[in-house]
């Protein structure tokens, strides 16, 4: 019944053929078959958003999504919109402002903030709050996230086109 | 926390779904966007022998204006509708509605047809398609079939559809002249389900109501579309109408006690949201203060 | 403030480039940015194993009978183990400690043996190849169980009629403390009198990353290697060793990356003993990576507690006494080895803290109940007793007609009183409760406030103001545990050398889970070495690599850790200085190290860098004058010997906004006014306060763990217990008043709690302020919008 099933994706930017479990989640194959670490596991059902990537350019839970519904899609992890340098701004915004302690939450923070300054130029604080309002983190309080990625979104508004 | 084992079949068409449901029947589970299924599975609060994945059938996406209807497809995902120019003109109610609907990523995946099928009590749409007198077009073994919104509902987590039929569309009537709307719902923190909500379809003319449509949420076993709403409509809103509205309203509901509120909360905020609506689409703040109780 | 500290020549305060005092960012930071840190959740091993636990699903019941024939034969099952099999390698515990005088407990197993206490123990364990494969088979163990009562009420748990968990502990009584000090009766007698009770929510710690361990025993080797996100590694190496039968140096503990602790991840846990001793018994690496649901069944829980508050006040203002009887329930052991104690001993030693009554009497019960463990969890204690306090300082405001801030004023323990003591023996070196008010008034410009709060209040929007001071233990001494005889390390220990380039290598006992651990030993070792904190590496989290010490909880990181570092380097920099001298035919006093080079002292003239020191001593040493042997390493401890804790204090204040209707909090803004002393860092202290309000906060509006009346557990998970989202948390200004401790030379006090402390009760006076022209007072948490409507009597 429950027989492996091959799937084929992009992970950042990698051609991945694998012969997955139907019940293998996305989170758990980047975690474990591919040892992308950086997406993290929080809660596995949705809530904390620690294991939020990119899929096709859009922000998902990892955790509720199934490996096998990734056939033909490009994900995207913390690593690879780390090595591409995508976020170089931002992370240096998290750096500056301690937007983060433990770090558990910070990459998915990362792709949530991303996903907000993509979409908004310069997106207003209670906009920020809001956007990341599915994004758990027990350590900060919040506050130093949304100055950085407030303090991001002014820097690259100011930046010449 | 894992999933227990199942098998996996990712539909072809529509036609390649409904055979593989009704191969499997009760045993299977459509898999759509799966923000709601996948934490039942994850939590083995369900564990189907197999999934349908519809998540790859083009002919179920898509947003068109045929006539004066506005049709959904059912794998049209909250993100959609957010961006749609289509609903923010014809169904703006939706658009107001989806951006309570959880969090950006889980609008990201989450569709209409999976959030109406699931039939959550307490989710932010399908008060949205009652309010809206919306259809629902499914198609099963024996073919294609419409259902008033109002009559889709059942119970939590029950609708019209049988194991073996897929939710495929939503038809909803176009926007007409002089329609207002109104979203809200009383939720602990953003994006968390409501504890109340309405959402409301009017029409305004000459300071009061030729029409209302009111569809709580959470205050029930399904969305209620309140009777109650038929006092305001033609006649001259005043404060002492809306305490007879929501009077009645109160015999309509049927709320359940959870963590978050006892049924008498619920009860009272209904009325809360009632008067705080009616004053919205009126643009008379002064009827939000309401009787004096 | 005027301050006045030991005078040293090399005080690192005053040093050139120094970094203490700056906001420097914390080294290392990328890794995490970047999705590179090294959780235990991340870590595989070769052989590894996954170890998942049934749990009992009643709160008290007999294990009758165990059948795991059927999972047994299931794919990848490696083990099935119970706990009368787990009982052959591992021997139970009791948590109690002797200073706690009364305090007793029942011998808790790894696994439990014939008898489960709460919803969430665990009843056996699987062992598999995967945590599928484990979770596949634990659905085939057939478990019969015969229900017991369960005790679940508090406030019947001492009742003749209620059934005793433990029988051969006679009663359920883990721990009382009484104290009376001066005379209450009497300053009641003459004054008016505001009592209410206080209700506080259970909650629980929620780190985003679950407690997660890979225990990895190595019987070639036969010593034990664990991997595990914990705050204080030679605790655990000493219980793990204790309880295993091995001696400490057979077991090294090893803590990278910690997705979060709070106090959730000072404990041994049950499960976590049982996973080193599946290694040992299984010969190979065992991982166990609670999920979401675990967490909520057997993190610890805390701040369970129901407590009556009296406070005598006279027409003037004048605060004549506190009096309080504190109930709590704290499951069915005690939490080892820490106890379940502490945190009722901690409210009775802090209500009233700030002010200057001497009236004081106060009753501590502590029972036993079958639900999860309570234990001790950021600001143990704090929380109830400044909300206590504070609570009742309002209503004693409110019964006299005061302004909440100025009955403060009259009250607050001046700040030239200093040292003193409180009623309850708390020592007192050096607050600073009325700077801090005058601070905090300043900021929140308090008259501006009021009067926009009565704007409103005209125009049917009801706002709050509320205002808590607190008093913050912290650097606790040996009196905490070890004098009780727990192996809990209240010292510290930095070594610090020099390597062969000229950069420097510095390892701490005290941990990082990301308050800046890290940070601060780099910034005050590079400071008194004078050398870059590029340059410095920080190890740290390894009982193999580290010095012994205690860890980082409580506070103590900064002011004990801080403090060894700075005394190491300051060791270091005299055998640096003394080679430079022989070398550069100098004396030590005339030189001076400055940018990494040796200075001369008097005019700053580099005369030789570090790396060129380091050169010759470590591959020239023949160029050295006879007799001079290099000592490019230092190692010093700290322990605070003088007070027991350095005590801190601070204040808080709420703005926030009642929607009368519905019963929603919307909090506007926080501010925080605190004296944690010496700050190294401004920006990681402010941060630690941010994140401790925020926690604060959700206890004040959100988490509660809501038990049924048969001790299920109803809401674990995420969606049902509530912690603070980004959406719905203010914006936190944050000032500071500074009075360094004298009993270090670093003067610096903890931070880490100080927000947590606070913020409750600043919340709870807030919404009772914005209640007050509907007479409503609500003395419970969290504030709900059902406790709300309910106090207004809307339903």
């Amino acid at each position: 019944m429950s027989a492996p099933v091959s799937v084929s994706l992009r992970v950042n930017g990698e051609p991945i053929d694998a012969l997955v479990l139907p019940r293998l989640n996305l989170a758990d194959f980047l975690r474990e078959n591919l040892k992308l670490t950086g997406t993290h596991v929080g809660c596995e059902h949705g809530v904390c958003g620690a294991c939020t990537v990119r899929i096709d350019g859009e922000i998902v839970r990892s955790c509720l999504m199934l490996t096998v519904q990734a056939q033909g899609a490009s994900v995207e992890t913390i690593e690879g919109l780390s090595d591409s340098g995508e976020i170089a701004d931002l992370q240096a915004a998290f750096r500056e402002r301690n937007a983060l302690q433990c770090g558990y939450c910070t990459p998915a923070m990362l792709m949530t903030a991303q996903d907000l300054l993509k979409q908004t130029l310069v997106p207003d604080r209670q906009t920020i709050r809001e956007h990341l309002s599915g994004n758990y983190c027990r350590c900060t309080g919040y506050q130093a996230i949304v100055d950085a990625v407030e303090a991001t979104a002014r820097t690259r508004a100011e930046r010449p086109a | 926390m894992k999933a227990a084992a199942f098998a996996y079949a990712r539909a072809t068409s529509v036609v390649n779904a409904l055979e593989l449901l009704a191969a499997h029947g009760d045993r299977a589970k459509v898999l759509s966007g799966g923000q709601s299924l996948m934490p039942a599975m994850n939590l083995r609060l369900l564990s189907p022998d197999i999934l349908v994945d519809i998540g790859g059938l083009a002919e179920l996406r898509g947003i068109a204006v045929r006539g004066n209807v506005l049709v959904v497809g059912a794998l049209t995902r909250h993100v959609d509708m957010l961006r749609s120019p289509e609903i923010a003109l014809h169904a703006p109610l939706l658009r107001d509605a989806v951006a309570h609907v959880a969090h950006p990523a889980i609008r990201n995946r989450g569709t209409i047809g999976g959030s109406l099928a699931h039939a959550d009590p307490a989710s932010e749409l399908p008060p949205c398609v009652v309010a809206l007198d919306a259809t629902v077009v499914i198609r099963g073994p024996a073919g294609e079939r419409r259902i008033a919104a109002t009559e889709f509902f059942k119970g939590i987590y029950e609708t019209a559809l049988s194991p073996d039929e897929l939710l495929v569309a939503i038809e909803l009537p176009v926007a007409g002249q002089g329609s207002t709307f109104f979203f809200q719902e009383y939720a602990r923190r953003h994006g968390d389900y409501a504890i109340v909500g309405l959402a409301a379809r009017a029409v305004v003319a000459v300071g009061g109501f030729t029409d209302l449509r009111l569809g709580f949420f959470a205050v029930g076993d399904r969305p209620l579309l309140a009777a109650a709403a038929g006092k305001l409509v033609n006649a001259s809103v005043t404060p002492a109408l809306l305490a007879e509205a929501a009077t009645a309203l109160a015999d309509e509901l049927d709320p359940q006690e959870d963590q978050q509120a006892t049924a008498a909360m619920r009860r009272h905020l209904a009325a809360v949201l009632l008067r705080r609506c009616v004053a919205a689409l009126l643009a008379r703040p002064e009827l939000e203060a309401g009787a004096a109780t | 403030m005027t301050e006045t500290r030991a005078t040293d020549t090399l005080s690192v305060l005053d040093r050139p480039n120094s970094y203490i005092g700056k906001t420097v960012p914390r080294p290392n930071l990328d890794r995490l940015l970047q999705g590179r840190g090294q959780y235990v959740s991340d870590l595989e091993m070769p052989r590894m194993a996954h170890v998942v636990f049934l749990r009992s699903p009643h709160a008290h019941a007999k294990i009758v009978m165990i059948d795991a024939d059927a999972a047994k034969r299931m794919s990848g099952v490696i083990s099935i183990v119970t706990g009368r099999e787990l009982e052959a390698v591992i021997t139970p515990w009791v948590g109690v400690l002797s200073h706690l005088k009364g305090l007793k407990s029942a011998p808790q197993h790894a696994i439990a043996v014939d008898r489960v206490c709460w919803q969430g123990e665990a009843v056996a364990a699987i062992v598999a190849t995967s945590r599928a494969a484990a979770e596949d088979a634990m659905e085939h163990i057939a478990v019969e169980y015969e229900e017991l009562e369960a005790v679940t009420d508090m406030c019947t748990a001492l009742d003749p009629a209620t059934p005793v968990i433990h029988a051969s502990l006679g009663d359920n009584l883990a721990f009382e403390r009484t104290l009376d000090a001066g005379d209450v009766d009497r300053a009641l007698s003459e004054s008016d009198v505001v009592e209410a009770d206080f209700v506080f929510g259970r909650h629980t710690g929620v780190t985003l990353e679950p407690r997660a361990v890979v225990a990895d025993w190595n019987a070639a080797e036969a010593r034990l290697t664990i991997y595990q996100g914990t705050q204080a590694p030679h605790m655990v190496q000493n219980i793990a060793a204790l309880h295993l039968g091995l001696r400490e140096a057979q077991v090294r503990v090893v803590c990278k990356d910690v997705g979060g602790s709070f106090g959730i991840k000072v404990h041994i846990y049950a499960d976590e003993m049982a996973t080193y001793a599946l290694s040992k018994l299984l010969r190979r690496p065992v991982k166990f990576v609670a999920d979401r649901v675990e967490s909520f069944n057997t993190d610890i829980h805390a701040r369970d507690h129901r407590c009556r508050g009296r406070i005598g006040v006279r027409p003037d203002g004048t605060i004549t006494a506190f009096e309080i009887d504190d109930l709590t329930g704290i499951g069915p052991y005690s939490m080892y080895p820490r106890t379940s104690a502490i945190e009722a001993n901690q409210v009775v030693n802090l209500v009233g803290g700030p002010y200057v009554t001497p009236n004081y009497r106060a009753r501590a019960r502590v029972v036993f109940q079958n639900k999860n463990v309570m234990c001790q969890y950021r600001a143990v204690g704090h929380p109830i007793a400044c909300s206590v306090t504070e609570g009742l300082v309002d209503l004693a405001a409110a019964r006299i007609g005061m302004d909440p801030v100025e009955i403060r004023r009259r009250n607050l323990i001046a700040d030239d009183a200093y040292p003193c003591a409180s009623p309850s023996g708390m020592r007192f070196e050096q607050l600073s409760h009325h700077a801090s008010l005058a601070k905090l008034l300043q900021m929140m410009d308090y008259d501006a406030l009021r009067a926009e709060q009565a704007a409103l209040r005209a125009r049917n929007v009801h706002r709050g103001i509320g205002i808590a001071s607190f008093i913050e233990v912290t650097n606790p001494s040996a009196a905490f545990y070890g004098v009780g005889g727990a192996k809990i390390s209240s010292q510290d220990g930095v070594a610090v050398r020099l390597d062969a380039q000229g950069s420097v290598i510095c390892q701490t006992s005290i941990t990082e889970q990301g308050q800046g651990s890290e940070s601060l030993t780099a910034q005050i070792v590079g400071s008194v070495l004078g050398v870059s904190m590029e340059r410095v590496r920080v190890i740290l989290g390894d009982t193999d690599n580290t010095p012994y010490g205690g860890g980082t909880w409580a506070s103590r990181g900064a002011g004990i850790g801080g403090e060894a570092a700075l005394q190491a380097a300051k060791a270091l920099r005299r055998n640096i200085l003394d080679v430079a001298a022989a070398i550069l035919q100098s004396t030590p006093a005339g030189l001076d190290i400055v940018n990494n080079s040796i200075v001369n002292a008097d005019d700053g003239t580099p005369r030789i860098e570090l790396n060129e020191l380091a050169r010759i001593v470590y591959f020239r040493p023949d160029t050295l004058p006879p007799g001079i042997q290099a000592e490019l390493i230092a190692t010093r401890h700290f322990v605070p010997r003088q007070y027991p804790f350095a005590f801190t204090n601070g204040i808080q204040a709420s703005w926030l906004e009642v929607d009368v209707e519905t019963g929603f909090v919307t909090l506007l803004k926080h501010w925080v006014v605190e004296d944690c002393g010496t700050i190294i860092n401004p920006q990681l202290v402010d941060e630690q306060i941010r994140g401790g309000v925020v926690q604060g906060l959700g206890a004040a509006l959100f988490e509660k763990c809501i038990y049924d009346e048969r001790g299920q557990l109803t809401n674990a998970n995420m969606a049902d217990y509530l912690v603070p989202m980004s959406g719905e948390m203010p914006d936190i200004e944050i000032g500071h008043v500074v009075s360094p401790t004298q009993e270090s030379e670093l003067g610096a006090k903890g931070a880490g709690e100080a927000g947590t402390a606070g913020a409750a009760a600043a919340v709870a006076n807030a919404v009772n302020d914005a209640l007050r022209p509907f007479g409503a007072i609500i003395t419970e948490i969290p504030l709900t919008p059902q406790v709300i409507l309910t106090a207004l009597g809307r339903i």
